[in-house]
């Protein structure tokens, strides 16, 4: 059955290019660019619910001006309130999250040293610059690149006032995770994860319970070198992920992925105090918005 | 129409051509797969109103006993309603739970976890997504008042002052909180193998050099033990007009209750209800027991005994005697003899009360006889 499904798809997929006219190497490249998420929302592959051939994201995303331009298109803000939400997504880097850090910085805190060759992830190839005596070096263009999108995100998600959920499973880290996460006034995971904690989350807490907005991986593996439960969990729920992968990580299932390295004391440090950083500046500049608003306009909005 | 009723009451009513609607009772009506599963619904969950409400209603009717027993409504405590609602409802229940109660709601009701998020639905609590936010907040400062201490270690380390037999914490007669009191200070259900590590990384805590500074910290979670402190209890040595110096204690057994005055004066004299030791205790079993304490620390011939006594029968009444001299005798005796006549058995109360006989049965232990057919 499965065979047939996929055959099925693939005519559907071929009839849908020729009557648009576009070639495959046109929409290779398309692809490449594009999230497929997005493609879908926009209906231009009218696909069945695809199974196996279309649930692997593409590593490659999007740089945020082009989000604002895919979601729909905003009335008229007459309201204070819509004025506040739409006022960081006029410019491409509203909270300024490429100050914070330098590609000096990620050197002097070796992100770049990945594990050896052997423990190789093969979808990490793309991240890495190459390898030397058999340790992987991950390319750091490529990781300030990634890194100072998944900063931007985590900044609009703490500017909306999202719930902000830090994970990891090295027992090392977990003291400095949760600091960290009680240093923002987020939340965080650092012990052994149960079940149900997203998919079963009415039941484990409580009815009318609000799950996070946003799940930031510290280290994608748990304790026994296999993927946490949390990625795919927060993929079934439809939580976008910011994830630190290393050479060893799956990075599909993770939205907003920065390849780097999650061993090291000094890069954990790093990490934690670029997020806290984001974070507590984007609560500020809320803070700051929301006085300038409620200021201008002191009269109550009718909805 | 009697044909028609062997097939059954449905056939019946389909039979009847007068009913023109036939109501056709469910015939799951009240049977097992409509009742509701009480027990497996949980404890029933108290509102954080109807709790402050129930506050209110003890505090006004407080104020109304306090009205009704004469007394000032400012200043009447638990025990004053204690004794209110014992003297207006008295009860001859054995059970002390099941008699008439009024106590604050905070002692009734159980604590009970309030809803974990606010108005904008965020959780209170930054470890609330764990599921067991106490007991992992708990570990997490436990974490870091180990880091704390390795921290001091080092800077003294740094000034060359360390040793490894630093300043250790005096737990004294103490022991670890169980598994249930660390539930009920955490209002939260912990598995054994969390409280195991809890307790594991608590000793690792203790075995710690200079631990001292966080000795606020770990007393918190030690319980003291009491039980050494009861037989310090000695009665007062007082001295009579004559300059005598006499001591007085009381004793139970059974149902028997005594007390006795010793008095130093070198009589060795016995009396008991006023009346001489030998006429009130005939029997030699009985006398024996008034003066084993004496015989055993050798002061037979010394001290003078008023003894009185009521209640039970002969032998529980010498019982209750020679406890209320043994206990007399503690305050003319040094402290190793005190200790010796502890472990002779001499101060400890036997507790051996008669047992309740029960129903169906024909005594406490004694059933009725049974007959095969």
């Amino acid at each position: 059955m499965r065979k047939l499904n996929f055959v099925c798809i693939l005519t559907d997929f071929f009839c849908l290019l020729k009557t648009f006219g576009i070639s495959l190497k046109c929409l290779a490249t398309v692809m490449s660019n594009w999230k497929i998420r997005d493609l879908l929302s926009l209906g231009l592959l009218g696909l069945r619910h695809s199974r196996g051939v279309l649930t692997k994201y593409s590593s490659a995303g999007q740089t945020v001006s082009a989000a604002a331009s895919v979601s729909s298109p905003q009335l008229q803000p007459n309201d204070a309130a819509e004025k506040i939400l739409n006022l960081p997504l006029e410019k491409p880097d509203f909270f300024r999250v490429a100050e914070l850090f330098s590609l000096k910085d990620l050197f002097d805190a070796r992100v770049h040293l990945g594990h050896k060759k052997g423990c190789r992830h093969r979808l990490m190839e793309p991240y890495l610059y190459g390898c030397r005596l058999d340790q992987d070096i991950f390319d750091l263009d490529q990781t300030v690149e990634h890194l100072q999108r998944a900063l931007n995100f985590t900044a609009h998600i703490a500017y909306r006032g999202g719930i902000i959920l830090f994970v990891s499973r090295r027992r090392q880290f977990g003291h400095l995770v949760e600091s960290t996460a009680k240093d923002c006034g987020e939340y965080a995971h650092t012990r052994y994860w149960q079940g149900g904690l997203l998919t079963n989350a009415n039941i484990q807490y409580g009815p009318g319970v609000r799950l996070p907005d946003l799940i930031i991986f510290l280290s994608t593996l748990n304790n026994v070198f296999q993927q946490h439960v949390g990625v795919r969990d927060a993929a079934k729920m439809n939580i976008p992920t910011v994830g630190v992968v290393d050479s060893n990580c799956n990075p599909c299932l993770v939205t907003y992925p920065v390849p780097g390295n999650d061993d090291t004391p000094v890069a954990m440090e790093l990490y934690c105090r670029l997020f806290k950083m984001t974070i507590n500046r984007a609560k500020d500049k809320r803070r700051q918005v929301e006085l300038l608003y409620g200021l201008n306009a002191p009269s109550p909005s009718n909805s | 129409m009697q044909l028609y009723y062997h097939f059954g009451v449905i056939s019946a009513l389909l039979l009847t051509k007068t009913n023109n609607h036939i109501f056709l009772r469910l015939s799951t009506d009240n049977s097992a797969l409509c009742r509701k599963n009480l027990a497996a619904a949980g404890p029933e969950k108290f509102t954080a109103e109807f709790i402050q409400k129930q506050i209110e209603e003890f505090n006004i009717g407080k104020r109304h006993l306090a009205n009704i027993m004469g007394e000032d409504p400012e200043n009447f405590s638990q025990e004053d309603i204690d004794r209110s609602i014992a003297y207006l409802f008295p009860s001859g229940l054995f059970e002390k739970k099941a008699r008439p109660l009024m106590k604050h709601p905070d002692e009734i009701f159980p604590m009970q976890r309030a809803v974990q998020w606010g108005k904008d639905r965020r959780p209170f609590h930054f470890l609330f997504y764990t599921g067991k936010q106490s007991y992992y907040s708990l570990m997490h400062e436990l974490y870091g008042k180990m880091l704390n201490i390795e921290k001091h270690q080092d800077r003294l380390r740094s000034k060359g002052l360390f040793s490894k037999d630093g300043h250790k914490i005096s737990l004294g007669m103490s022991r670890w909180l169980t598994k249930e009191e660390l539930e009920a200070l955490l209002v939260e259900n912990i598995s054994t193998h969390d409280y195991n590590r809890f307790i594991q990384i608590m000793e690792r805590l203790l075995s710690m050099p200079y631990c001292n500074i966080e000795e606020e910290f770990v007393l918190r979670f030690r319980h003291l033990l009491q039980t050494q402190s009861r037989h310090q209890m000695v009665s007062a040595l007082q001295k009579d007009e004559n300059g005598v110096a006499f001591s007085s204690a009381e004793g139970c057994r059974k149902t028997s209750h005594s007390t006795v005055v010793l008095r130093d004066c070198g009589s060795g004299r016995l009396s008991v209800n006023g009346q001489d030791s030998l006429l009130y205790f005939p029997v030699l079993q009985d006398r024996e027991q008034l003066m084993f304490p004496m015989q055993f620390t050798g002061t037979l011939g010394r001290f003078d005994l008023e003894c009185t006594v009521s209640g039970g029968g002969r032998s529980s009444q010498a019982g209750a005697l020679r406890l209320a001299i043994s206990r007399a005798l503690l305050s003319f005796l040094s402290p190793s003899e005190r200790e010796m006549m502890r472990q002779a058995g001499l101060l400890t109360p036997d507790p051996r009360v008669r047992e309740r006989k029960k129903p169906g049965q024909e005594g406490a232990r004694r059933k009725f006889t049974w007959k095969k057919r």
